[in-house]
């Protein structure tokens, strides 16, 4: 399901013409990629891995892939919010936002 | 032991002291941007001397053991990358002092280098696959950001292309970390590789060399994810121009391809021919697009293509000589780039152009861009006593050692193009007769002048590395790579 979502975004990426559009497909490759990361770290009835004194636990998830995740949706957040300044600032100079009109550099 | 943090430390701190403080102290971004480069580099080459002694060092960060805690290792390739990027990075602090004045926000511009700095050399130094994943991030995302700085429609408008294209790579490596993790419960790269020795490597490992290929691959601009570079490359100030095309691309693509595919992953006869297939294709590719360019930094981006296509193809022969060949060759075109790129922006700062109908006959008035030009036109183009000459070489004997002569050929062909393309260079913009319009123009400020003069120095000084004297500093890159899976054993050897 994780790479049906993957092919969403990408497909979002490479088929839109908005730059907005080609943004959100971005952020939806982002979500896959870091939905598929906790979904490895997961086993079924499992809790958080919380060592307390008086507990025995036997079944938990994987707390390193959260700990990954918890970087990368960071990462994800630096990478949307400086495309979508920059998304900005191309709206100012060319006044749209469709990628076929914006195509000063050739060759 | 102790120094290996501090490749990391050394860019970050500046980076945070220069945003804070340089705005209210004149000059401080500057001094202290160099001050950083400079040690950084004093600090690289002492690393030559402990791997000499030591072989391999490992840092735990925090203390914490390896396969738990993350780790720096400094190994011979290490050393030699680290050494490559500083030496570079230092030119390209040196000579962004006066090239940067045009610009207003001199002291971002700092910051930004310096984190991308940072970046790079972290990626260089760990020994854990999602602490580079970070770093990757790190880098791409202080270079996107720079290819903007001009904030003009065509660099946002390449700044955006690159920005799309770097994080569908980067989600693509973070993918191919996920299922390595899935498969091996581990992130340490020594520990992967021991992991995967047991267990065996099956479809899911080709699996996840195809994504690590397809996302570090369009990082260091194989043929066919090249598509951002001309754009990107070009659009940037000329410093920058210098730093992606030197050194980004190689630690971004082909250090990690390189790390990953002959330490961790472990390479075969099928990853070995398509990385060759690749560099030939780039190669051959690159100098055909840039023969039909007027625009200098562009022709020079389509030439970094062509570059990293020789590289690819040195590491992808997979023997030692070709590895040597490739190593070597990485070193050289990072130091000819960057000076090409740091004239072709002089001559920016001085005419305002860059497009190579407008110049001519600009020998007398510029004398020290036109020779170091020519030095490094000379040395991209494989001229004998110059570094690429050597570098070429030792490409094309080890291709036909190898018994792929049809590969060789490609590779004389190709730089036969580079010659003719550069020829084209020296003659539209130094030769020739001056133009009446650039009859007043200066030659540039002292600072540009001393890091080209530096860097061309080095260009040609550079064939004397694979000299007895010297051959131990490839050599160690080399033994790294040929040693393959034996990269774990001298990791967890070093821990006890």
């Amino acid at each position: 399901m994780c790479l049906v979502l993957f092919c969403i975004g990408l497909y979002c990426v490479l088929r839109k013409r908005n730059i907005i559009k080609i943004i959100i497909g971005l952020g939806i490759i982002e979500y896959a990629v870091n939905l598929f990361f906790v979904l490895i770290g997961y086993r079924t009835h499992g809790r958080a891995p919380i060592l307390a004194k008086d507990q025995q636990i036997l079944n938990m998830v994987d707390p390193v892939p959260q700990a990954l995740v918890l970087t990368s949706i960071v990462i994800g957040l630096a990478v949307t919010a400086l495309i979508v300044a920059i998304a900005i600032r191309i709206y100012e100079k060319y006044g749209t936002f469709d990628i076929t009109k914006i195509n000063r550099l050739k060759g | 032991m102790k120094i290996l943090p501090f490749f990391i430390i050394i860019p970050l701190g500046t980076a945070f002291l220069i945003s804070l403080l340089a705005k209210k102290i004149k000059n401080f971004g500057d001094c202290f941007a160099n001050l950083g480069t400079l040690s950084l580099l004093a600090l690289s080459l002492y690393s030559t001397k402990l791997v000499f002694a030591h072989k391999i060092l490992v840092y735990k960060v925090g203390g914490w053991m390896p396969p738990i805690g993350i780790c720096m290792v400094l190994d011979g390739l290490t050393s030699f990358m680290l050494v490559t990027v500083n030496l570079v990075s230092f030119a390209i602090a040196l000579y962004s002092v006066s090239y940067m004045q045009k610009y207003t926000d001199k002291y971002r511009f700092y910051t930004l280098f310096m984190l991308m700095l940072a970046g790079m050399n972290g990626i260089i130094i760990t020994g854990d696959l999602f602490n580079l994943f970070v770093f990757l991030e790190i880098a791409s995302i202080s270079s996107y950001a720079l290819v903007a700085f001009g904030t003009e429609a065509e660099e946002l408008e390449a700044s955006f292309k690159y920005a799309i294209m770097g994080s569908v790579a980067s989600s693509f490596v973070l993918l191919g970390i996920a299922f390595l993790y899935s498969y091996t419960s581990t992130l340490n790269m020594a520990d992967i590789s021991l992991v995967l020795a047991q267990k065996g490597t099956g479809l899911l490992v080709s699996f996840v060399a195809v994504l690590f290929l397809m996302g570090f691959g369009l990082k260091a601009a194989l043929v066919p994810f090249h598509a951002w570079l001309p754009d990107a490359h070009p659009s940037a100030p000329a410093p920058i121009s210098a730093m992606l095309s030197g050194v980004l691309i190689k630690v971004l693509g082909v250090y990690a391809i390189a790390r990953i595919f002959f330490n961790i992953i472990g390479i075969n006869n099928i990853s070995l021919s398509m990385l060759m297939f690749l560099g030939v294709v780039s190669m051959l590719i690159g100098v055909i697009l840039a023969l039909a360019q007027w625009d200098v930094k562009r022709l020079l981006a389509y030439h970094s293509i062509s570059q990293i296509g020789y590289v690819i193809l040195g590491i992808g022969l997979g023997t030692p000589l070709g590895i040597l060949g490739g190593v070597f060759h990485l070193f050289n075109h990072s130091v000819f780039k960057s000076l090409l790129f740091l004239n072709s922006g002089a001559l920016d700062y001085a005419l305002g152009t860059r497009d190579l109908r407008d110049m001519g006959g600009l020998r007398e008035k510029m004398p020290i861009t036109a020779n170091t030009s020519l030095i490094a036109s000379m040395s991209i183009a494989g001229i004998p006593p110059f570094n690429g000459f050597w570098s070429k070489l030792l490409i094309i004997l080890a291709c036909i050692q190898s018994g792929r002569i049809i590969y060789a050929i490609c590779a004389v062909v190709a730089s036969i193009l580079t010659l003719a393309s550069f020829m084209k260079v020296q003659k539209y913009a130094f030769f020739g007769k001056l133009k009446e319009r650039w009859q007043d123009i200066k030659e540039i400020p002292v600072f540009m002048r001393l890091s080209m003069i530096v860097l061309a120095i080095i260009c040609v000084m550079g064939g004397l590395l694979i000299i007895p004297l010297f051959k131990p500093f490839l050599q160690s890159a080399v033994d790294v790579l040929l040693a393959g899976k034996g990269y774990k054993d001298a990791v967890f050897g070093a821990i006890r």
